[in-house]
This record gives structure tokens, C-alpha cells and sequence, in this order.
């Protein structure tokens, strides 16, 4: 059985030293590590030109089939957070997407209608317009596709389609909502799902820590941090960035990273029956990850370390297993950066109507 | 008698030639793999022609279709590798990578 207890401690001893020869070694004069990833070569100083592409675009882009305005949003974020929605007025979207937990619910897995424990774990709403396909499965293409998805599901919300639409026609403030975002169209089952797709594409991370040391404050990261960059980059180290690649931390790629889950789930498979996808789940993003634990698809590893400690043995279930997975050799000093690294990628969402573009979107 | 086996080697030489002239016809392309993208996002074919699907990525890619014209699954493969499929029949095939779902290309193959 392995001992997590002994392994955070050993690992924090390593990090005390790792952090006091920081200290002690002066830094004037060292030159900036480079990692080297193919064709691109990046040094490791704050605001150096390799390291923009890490960047998000400073807005989102919202799709010209629904565009964004103030009402619209408005609507989707009172959506969002009524319970309402469900079929007994228990649960709403943020019931499992809760702002105060990384747009997420901290559970191993999601909790659904009347207390049932659900199979896999609440996927962070941060970012999440950026991904190409959406779910852990990737079965949903688009937002406008996956927003009816969990109000409907008997699961989950556990709502039918002509209840919702009957509760919101009765309710004069939804009305008056409906008519403002969706002027020609009204309460519809679509506008609905657009009018929360809209709102979940407001849900955007790109102010942490490693954000502002990308554009070149020398001070938002340690040394120690820098190295952990290091290993996350390096394909002979971590390794990690060939799937959570710039700028979200992830290309939403699909991999079966071994885990061993006591119930087997089929991941991608059940909806893209190839092979390689029997058990693969989409790579998530990183961004505030301090705010999302516990980690991996099935809610399995409870901390960072855990995380890199399965990377460590280059999984434990083989059966399918990516080829991309391979086991590490990081030494107690590598892990120790890594994690540090991981934990200034966290920023803060901010509320759409501090946007001032979007005050003024009609 | 001495009629029949001159009419024999021309029909046997026309067969030759159609048969020939449709090899010689077939082409040969190539798709690169490449920052998680593909070389081309629309190739014109015609039935007979080839399609390898180069991998140049340090990351193993698994190209696939389930389009009408076409469905295959060439597995994941490493950098370096190259599989093929041949276009049989006219239509739009819709290529795409199973790992990484960003990768979208198609082949429009007509007769």
C-alpha cells in the first residue's frame, strides 16, 4: 500500500532544501533555462518572447450563430444558478458548477438526482469554452449542445422539456428576461441552452499567477516554480505539455491514462467505438487547478501529488493504455517543482459585468 | 482460324490499355500530420487514388472515418509512420484524429 503520509512528507523536505538553496544560490548571472520542443525552443525568463503562445486571448470569442449581449447573459447566468431547472427544485447547473469550488463540486464524483452518486467526477465549467468537444466523452460538440444535456437527464436535473417551458412562462421576471435576450423567439428549448452557453462562455481564467509572468513580472514566480515549468515542459521530464499544451493547458485530447477505476467505463469509446478510445477521457485543463481537486475523471487522485505519483508509475491499469503514457523519472526535487509550478495557474474569474464590452453588448 | 488470333491480341491489347491507362491515372498524395494539424483541410481525388497519412508529430495520432464514401481506423501511430488508404468510391469522406478531435480535414473524391 502506498504511503501518501510519508511520501508528502519526504517530498516536503526535499522542497524545504530545493527552496533554501534558492535562497542561498544567488541568481545574477545564471542563465535562463531553455527547454527545447521540436521546432520551438523556449527560455524561461519572464515576458520572453517563446513563451506567448502560453497566452489566452485577451476575449473569448463567441460564435456568430449566437452572439453575445448583455440580456442574453443576464438571462443565462439566472439560469445557471436556479434550482428551478430541475424537476424537484433541488438542483441547479451550479449545484454541481459552483463558483466557490472551481466551477466544480469537489467530490470525488458528481451527486445527481435525490442523492445519487453519479460515475464520474464534475468537470470544471473554467475555460470551457475553448475546448473543441465538451463532456469528459467529448459527445458534445458545442456548449448550446451540452447545456440541455444535465437539466434533462433523468439523472441529474431530471426535467422534461415542456415542464421547463410551462415553469418559465409563468414566471413574468423569465418572460420579461426571454423577451429581452431573444426578442423574435422567446421561451424555446433553444434559447435556453444558448442563453446558458453564452453565460458559460464568461467563465474565463487568464489572469494567474504564471499569466502575469508570462507578460514579464519577475516576480509572479519563484525560481523553484520556473523549474517546475521546466519539468512540465521537458518531453524527457514531465512531459506534460504534449497534451496540456498552451494556452488552456490542454489540446482536449483523448487518452486512457490508466487508471484503476473499480468501474470500468468505457470513456470515449461508448460514443467513437475505436480501439484506442476504449477507456480514453478528454485531458482537462489546468487552469485553476488549486480550486478543482479532486483530480482525474474518476475523482481517483485527491491532490497534485497523487496526480503526479500516477504519472510517476506511468499508470497502474495497462489494459488500453495511451501510448503517450509512459513512466516517469523525476527525482523528489522534480515533483516537488512541478506541483509548486501547478499551483500558480489559478486565477480569478471575474463576473461578465465588469467587462465593459459586454455592458454595453445589445 | 488465322483471322481469330489477330482479333484475339487486339481485344486482349485494348483490355491491356484501359486496365493500364486506369493504373497509370491513380495518384498518390500525402497528408502530413504536424502541430496537431493536418497539411490540407480539403483533397480532391478521384476513385483510385491514395491518401498517406503521414505522422510528423512527436505525438502518436490515430486517423479515422465513419463518412459514407469511406470508414476506416488506421490505429495510433508514432511519429515517422505513414498508413494509407485507397478512395473506392465518390463522395465526401470527413478525416479526423480520434486523440486529438481539433484535427478535422476531408476528401472530396468524385469518379
Amino acid at each position: 500500500m502506498p504511503n501518501i503520509a510519508n511520501d508528502v512528507q519526504r517530498l516536503s523536505l526535499a522542497g524545504l532544501l530545493c527552496c533554501l538553496l534558492s535562497i542561498i544560490c544567488p541568481t545574477t548571472g545564471i542563465t535562463a533555462p531553455e527547454v527545447q520542443l521540436e521546432d520551438q525552443k523556449y527560455t524561461l525568463t519572464a515576458g520572453h518572447s517563446s513563451l506567448q503562445n502560453w497566452l489566452l486571448p485577451p476575449q473569448n470569442k463567441y460564435p456568430s450563430r449566437n452572439s453575445v449581449k448583455y440580456a442574453k447573459l443576464s438571462l443565462g447566468e439566472k439560469l445557471f444558478f436556479d434550482p428551478g431547472l430541475s424537476s424537484n427544485g433541488n438542483l441547479a447547473c451550479s449545484s454541481c458548477h459552483n463558483p466557490q469550488l472551481g466551477w466544480s463540486d469537489s467530490k470525488k464524483t458528481a451527486i445527481g438526482f435525490r442523492g445519487m452518486i453519479l460515475q464520474r467526477a464534475t468537470p470544471t465549467l473554467i475555460n470551457i469554452s475553448y475546448n473543441p468537444v465538451q463532456n469528459w466523452d467529448g459527445r458534445n460538440e458545442t456548449l448550446e449542445d451540452q447545456a440541455l444535456e444535465p437539466i434533462l437527464n433523468p439523472e441529474e436535473m431530471n426535467m422534461h422539456i415542456p415542464t421547463l417551458l410551462k415553469t418559465l412562462s409563468q414566471n413574468s421576471n423569465y418572460k420579461d428576461a426571454f423577451k429581452r435576450a431573444f426578442p423574435k423567439r422567446g421561451i424555446t428549448a433553444g434559447t435556453v441552452a444558448e442563453a446558458i452557453a453564452t453565460f458559460e462562455r464568461t467563465i474565463i481564467s487568464n489572469n494567474s499567477r504564471f499569466d502575469e509572468w508570462i507578460v514579464g513580472d519577475k516576480e509572479a514566480l519563484t525560481p523553484r516554480q520556473i523549474q517546475g515549468f521546466a519539468v512540465f515542459l521537458d518531453p524527457e521530464k514531465g512531459n506534460c505539455a504534449g497534451c496540456h499544451s498552451p494556452p488552456n493547458f490542454t489540446d482536449s485530447s483523448f487518452h486512457n491514462i490508466g487508471l484503476a477505476s473499480k468501474t470500468p467505463d468505457m470513456g470515449r469509446f461508448k460514443h467513437l467505438p475505436l480501439r484506442s478510445m476504449w477507456g480514453a477521457f478528454k485531458t482537462p485543463t489546468l487552469r485553476n487547478i488549486n480550486e478543482t481537486a479532486p483530480y482525474f475523471h474518476d475523482g481517483s487522485a485527491a491532490n497534485l501529488l497523487e496526480v503526479i505519483k500516477h504519472y510517476q508509475k506511468g499508470g497502474i491499469d495497462k489494459t488500453n493504455l495511451s501510448p503517450e503514457i509512459k513512466p516517469l523519472q523525476l527525482n523528489d526535487n522534480e515533483v516537488i517543482a512541478l506541483k509548486d509550478f501547478l499551483t500558480t495557474l489559478t486565477g480569478t474569474v471575474k463576473r461578465f459585468t465588469t467587462n465593459p464590452q459586454i455592458r454595453t453588448s445589445n | 482460324m488465322t483471322l481469330k488470333r489477330p482479333i484475339l491480341h487486339y481485344a486482349l491489347y485494348i483490355l491491356a490499355s484501359v486496365l493500364f491507362q486506369h493504373t497509370a491515372s491513380a495518384e498518390e498524395y500525402t497528408v502530413d500530420q504536424k502541430n496537431k494539424k493536418f497539411s490540407i483541410e480539403t483533397l480532391n481525388a478521384q476513385v483510385g487514388d491514395t491518401v498517406h497519412f503521414l505522422n510528423s508529430d512527436r505525438f502518436f495520432h490515430n486517423i479515422y472515418s465513419i463518412s459514407e464514401a469511406k470508414s476506416f481506423d488506421l490505429g495510433s501511430y508514432p511519429k515517422g509512420k505513414s498508413r494509407s488508404i485507397t478512395v473506392d468510391k465518390p463522395g465526401t469522406i470527413e478525416v479526423r484524429c480520434a486523440i486529438h478531435p481539433g484535427m478535422k480535414m476531408k476528401i472530396i473524391v468524385s469518379d
